[in-house]
C-alpha cells in the first residue's frame, strides 16, 4: 500500500519535473490537445470528417479572437471581465446601422459603417476600462466589472431587448463566408493571431506589455509609458471582442443582446490560461491562446457529440482549467 | 542570570555566499537588546533563522533553556517568540479587538466567540500599555503607532517571551515614538525581552540595555549600552578604530570649491514627502559626486527626487541652467538622466524577460522605428555590451533571473550606459555582488566617466565613496550637512564627518 503510494508520488513528481523542463511537457496545452484529438478520433462518431472541422473552426474563432485580447490584458497583470458585454454591444450596434433608413438608402456606406462604428464603440469601452485601471488605479477585476454589468444592459436598451433578425448576405460573410473551403472567421482569427504575435514580439509596445506585467515598478523606472500602454491593451482587447461580437451576429443573421458573448469572459480567460498565460502577468503566449481556445471548444464538442449535456460540459471545462493552472504552478516553482 | 535566548556559532550561506559566519546573539530575560549593523551585515538573516523563516547551516539556538530548531515562523510563535514586522501583518478593516485576538478568541458555550470578554481583555491589555483606543473601531482608523502597539498587544496576549521589533520607529513621529518606548518599558518590567533592530542610534541609548553589533555576517561586539558611546558603535559597525575616527573627524571639512567643468546640475533645498527635508548639491560635467550618510539618512530618497519618482514639495532642481520639475522618470530619462536603483530585484530587473530585453528596456524608443524594434541593431548593441562589460551568460536570450547577482547588476548598468546619459545616478552599484564583479563594475563606471558621463554615486561603503568621488555630500536626516572634496579625503575623515553629523544631531535633539 505504502510502496504503491510512493510509486505514484514518484511518477507524479517526475511528470512535474518534466513539465518544468523543455521537452513536449513544456507545452502542457499541446499535449492536452493531442490527447483530445486522439480520444475523439477513437470514440466520437464521424469525428474525422471535414464537416466536423468546419463546425469547430467556426465555433472556435470567436473564443480565439477574444482570448488573444485577454492574453494581452493578462500579460500586464490585468484582467478584462467586460469582453462578453462588449461583444453584445458591438453586435447590437451593427444591425441597427445597416437596417436603419440611412443604411437602406446607402447600402455600401451602411455596410462599411456597420463594421466600423461597432468597433469604435468597442474601442471606447476599452478606453473606459483602460482609464479606470491606469489613471484611477482601480483593480482591473473591479474596473472591468462596471462594463461587464452595464455594457450588456446598454446593448439591450439599444435593441429594446428584442432579437433583431436580418438578411444581409454581405454582412453575413463575416460568419458564413469561406476561403479555400474553410470558414472566413477561422482565417480572420489566424490573421489576428499573427498580428498580435508580431505586436508582442516585434514592437516596443509589446515589449512594454511584458515589462509592465513582469515588474511594473522597474518598467516605470526605466521610463516606460505605463498608463498609455495599459490603456492601449484594454482598447485592443475591446476591439477584438467587438470583432467577435460581429462574427456571432453574422453567423446567426440575428443579434441577440442577451446572449451574444454570454460567459465569453470565462471562456477567454480559460483559453488564455490554458494557453500558458500567467495571471500575475509578464507572459503573452499568443499562439498558446489559440491552442487554449481550440481545447476549450474541443472539450465542449467532445461532450456534446457523445451525448453529454451542456451542464456537464461546464464542469469538464472547469476541470481542464484546474489542470492547466496546476501544471503552470508546478512549472513556476 | 541564564539567558532567555542564546544563539551560538550560527552559519548560513545562500548559494555558496556566506551571509552569516559564526555569529552569535544572547538575550537575557526582561532585557531590551538592540541589534545593529550596516545593510548586509546579517541582522535580518539572523532574525529569520531565529523565527524559523530560514534554516541555519550550523550552530545552535537555545531558547528558554532548551535547544530549539524552528522550521516555520508559526513554530517559533507558539514557543513564545513574536515578531513585529515593518510591514505590519494585521487586518486593517477589522476591529482592534479582532486583530489582537485573531486566532485566540475567547469562546463560550457552543464555540461562539465571547465578544464581551474579547473586548474587555483587549482593553485591559491596551490600558496596560497606557493606550486608550476604541477597541471596536476598525484598525485602519488608528495611527501607525497604535497599529504597531496593537501588533505588540497581540504578541503579548499570546504570551510572547521575546518580542522582535524590526525598525519599529521608521514610520512614527516623535510623540508616537514616546508611546512606543513607554510600552517597551512596560514589557521589560513584565519580564518580556525585546530584540530591537534599528539604524537610529540615538534611540538605542534611550531604551536598550545591551547592544549587539554585526558586520559582514559576523557578530563583532556585544556591549552594555551604558558603557559605550555612539562613536564606538559606529566604529564597530564600520570596522574602524574609535580614536582614529574621533581625531579624523575634527579635520578636513571642505568648503565650496571651484570645479573645472560646466555646472550640470544644481539642487537647492529640495524636500519631498518621502523623508527628504533639505537637500542641496551641485554637480559639474565629468564629475563623480558622492552621496554619503548612514542608513536612513535620505540618500536614496534624494535620488528619487532627482529622477522624478518623488515630487518636490519645496526647493528646486536646475539642469544645465534651466529649472526642471519632472512628473515621471520618463521625463527625467529624456532629459538625459539614468538611475541604477538600489534594489535590483524589485526595482531593476524584469526577471522573466531575457538579458537582451532587460538591457534595452530604457532605450526602446532609440532602437525602434515607428514602434517596431530594430532587432539587428538591438542584438548588435547587446553583443557590444556583453563584450565590453564581460557579462557572463549562456546567450543573450537567457532569462535574466538565471544570471548571477553580479551579472544582473552589469546588465542593469548596461541598460543605462547604453542610453549615453549625461548624468547617471548609481544607488549602491556594488551592493550584493562578489568582490570580483565589484571591482569590474567600479572600473566600468570610471571608464564611462572619462567618456563624458557625470555620476552621482550613492554608497554606504566609505571606501567606494572616497576612492570614487571627486566631491562627497553628506546627508543626515534628509538634510545635506557637509561637503568633502578630493583629493585628500580619507576614509577616516569621511567616517568622522558622518559620526560627527550623527552626534551633532543628537545633541540638538537632546536640548
Amino acid at each position: 500500500m505504502r510502496a504503491q503510494g510512493e510509486a505514484i508520488r514518484d511518477m507524479v513528481g517526475s511528470l512535474l519535473r518534466r513539465a518544468k523542463g523543455r521537452g513536449p511537457f513544456r507545452h502542457g496545452g499541446l499535449v492536452a490537445l493531442v490527447i483530445l484529438l486522439a480520444f475523439n478520433a477513437l470514440v466520437t462518431p464521424n469525428f474525422l470528417q471535414l464537416q466536423t472541422l468546419f463546425v469547430n473552426v467556426s465555433q472556435v474563432a470567436t473564443i480565439a479572437i477574444v482570448a488573444l485580447g485577454m492574453t494581452l490584458v493578462i500579460a500586464t497583470a490585468g484582467i478584462d471581465l467586460s469582453v462578453g458585454a462588449v461583444m453584445a454591444l458591438a453586435g447590437a450596434t451593427a444591425p441597427l446601422i445597416f437596417m436603419s433608413a440611412f443604411g437602406q438608402a446607402y447600402p455600401v456606406t451602411g455596410l462599411v459603417l456597420a463594421f466600423v462604428v461597432p468597433l469604435i464603440v468597442a474601442a471606447a469601452c476599452g478606453l473606459f476600462n483602460g482609464l479606470i485601471v491606469s489613471v484611477l488605479g482601480v483593480q482591473p477585476i473591479v474596473a472591468t466589472l462596471i462594463l461587464f454589468i452595464s455594457g450588456r444592459g446598454l446593448a439591450q436598451l439599444l435593441t429594446n431587448g428584442n432579437l433583431q433578425t436580418f438578411s444581409n448576405p454581405a454582412f453575413s460573410y463575416l460568419g458564413a463566408g469561406k476561403i479555400l473551403g474553410l470558414p472566413f472567421q477561422g482565417w480572420l482569427a489566424l490573421a489576428l493571431a499573427g498580428s498580435i504575435f508580431w505586436l508582442v514580439n516585434r514592437t516596443a509596445f509589446g515589449r512594454c506589455i511584458l515589462a509592465i506585467g513582469g515588474n511594473e515598478r522597474a518598467a516605470m523606472l526605466a521610463g516606460m509609458p505605463i498608463r498609455s500602454v495599459k490603456i492601449g491593451v484594454y482598447m485592443i482587447c475591446a476591439v477584438l471582442s467587438g470583432i467577435a461580437g460581429l462574427i456571432v451576429v453574422a453567423i446567426n443573421s440575428a443579434s441577440d443582446a442577451a446572449r451574444n458573448g454570454n460567459l465569453m469572459e470565462l471562456d477567454a480567460i480559460a483559453a488564455a490560461v490554458v494557453g500558458g498565460a500567467l495571471l500575475q502577468g509578464g507572459r503573452a503566449p499568443v499562439f498558446g491562446a489559440l491552442v487554449g481556445a481550440v481545447i476549450i471548444q474541443l472539450v465542449r464538442y467532445t461532450l456534446l457529440a457523445n451525448g453529454v449535456e451542456d451542464e456537464v460540459a461546464l464542469i469538464a471545462k472547469a476541470l481542464i482549467i484546474v489542470l492547466a493552472v496546476y501544471v503552470q504552478q508546478a512549472r513556476k516553482e | 542570570m541564564t539567558p532567555l535566548l542564546e544563539m551560538t556559532a550560527i552559519d548560513k550561506a545562500f548559494s555558496g555566499v556566506s551571509a552569516l559566519v559564526q555569529s552569535r546573539l544572547e538575550v537575557r530575560p526582561g532585557e531590551v537588546h538592540a541589534l545593529i549593523g550596516q545593510n548586509g551585515a546579517g541582522k535580518s538573516t539572523l532574525i529569520k533563522i531565529l523565527t524559523g523563516a530560514y534554516r541555519r547551516d550550523g550552530g545552535s539556538v537555545i531558547f528558554d533553556g532548551a535547544p530549539v530548531n524552528f522550521s516555520s515562523p508559526r513554530q517559533s510563535q507558539d514557543a513564545g517568540i513574536a515578531t513585529i514586522y515593518q510591514e505590519l501583518n494585521l487586518v486593517p478593516l477589522r476591529t482592534v479587538t479582532e486583530n489582537v485576538m485573531l486566532g485566540y478568541e475567547p469562546r463560550r458555550w457552543g464555540g461562539f466567540i465571547d465578544w464581551r470578554r474579547a473586548h474587555r481583555r483587549t482593553r485591559e491589555i491596551l490600558d496596560g500599555f497606557g493606550v486608550n483606543v476604541d477597541v471596536r473601531a476598525p484598525l485602519e482608523r488608528c495611527s501607525t503607532a497604535i497599529q504597531q502597539l496593537v501588533a505588540i498587544a497581540r504578541a503579548v496576549s499570546i504570551n510572547a517571551r521575546l518580542v522582535i521589533m524590526d525598525e519599529p520607529t521608521s514610520s512614527l513621529d516623535d510623540r508616537e515614538v514616546d508611546v512606543l518606548f513607554g510600552v517597551i518599558d512596560r514589557l521589560r518590567r513584565n519580564g518580556v525581552s525585546v530584540l530591537y533592530v534599528s539604524h537610529f542610534l540615538d534611540e538605542l541609548f534611550r531604551i536598550s540595555d545591551r547592544v549587539t553589533i554585526m558586520r559582514d555576517g559576523r557578530t563583532v561586539g556585544c556591549r552594555p549600552i551604558a558603557e559605550t558611546s555612539k562613536l564606538e558603535l559606529i566604529a564597530d559597525m564600520l570596522g574602524r578604530d574609535a580614536e582614529e575616527i574621533r581625531s579624523a573627524g575634527m579635520t578636513g571639512f571642505g568648503g565650496v570649491h571651484a570645479a573645472s567643468g560646466e555646472r550640470l546640475l544644481a539642487v537647492e533645498g529640495a524636500a519631498t514627502l518621502n523623508r527628504l527635508k533639505d537637500f542641496s548639491m551641485d554637480l559639474r560635467r565629468g564629475e563623480i559626486v558622492g552621496l554619503g550618510g548612514l542608513l536612513g539618512s535620505g540618500r536614496t530618497e534624494a535620488a528619487k527626487a532627482l529622477f522624478g519618482v518623488d515630487r518636490l514639495t519645496a526647493g528646486s532642481i536646475t539642469l544645465k541652467g534651466a529649472r526642471v520639475s519632472w512628473m515621471s522618470p520618463r521625463q527625467a530619462i529624456s532629459a538625459g538622466l539614468g538611475f541604477l536603483t538600489e534594489d535590483r530585484k524589485s526595482e531593476g530587473i524584469i526577471p522573466d524577460l531575457s538579458l537582451r530585453e532587460n538591457l534595452t528596456l530604457a532605450m526602446l524608443p532609440k532602437i525602434s522605428r515607428r514602434g517596431r524594434i530594430r532587432h539587428d541593431e538591438e542584438r548588435r548593441l547587446v553583443e557590444r555590451f556583453i563584450r565590453e562589460l564581460d557579462i557572463k551568460a549562456a546567450h543573450m536570450d537567457q532569462p535574466v533571473r538565471e544570471l548571477s547577482g553580479g551579472n544582473q547588476q552589469k546588465v542593469l548598468l548596461a541598460r543605462w550606459l547604453a542610453l549615453e546619459p549625461e548624468l547617471l545616478i548609481l544607488d549602491e552599484p556594488t551592493r550584493g555582488v562578489d568582490v570580483g564583479a565589484k571591482a569590474e563594475i567600479q572600473r566600468i563606471i570610471r571608464d564611462h566617466v572619462e567618456q563624458d558621463i557625470s555620476v552621482l554615486l550613492i554608497s554606504s561603503e566609505f571606501e567606494e565613496l572616497v576612492e570614487g568621488a571627486d566631491r562627497i555630500f553628506l546627508l543626515h536626516d534628509g538634510r545635506t550637512t557637509s561637503t568633502l572634496r578630493n583629493p585628500g579625503v580619507t576614509e577616516d575623515m569621511l567616517i568622522g564627518a558622518v559620526a560627527h553629523n550623527a552626534n551633532e544631531a543628537s545633541v540638538q535633539d537632546g536640548q
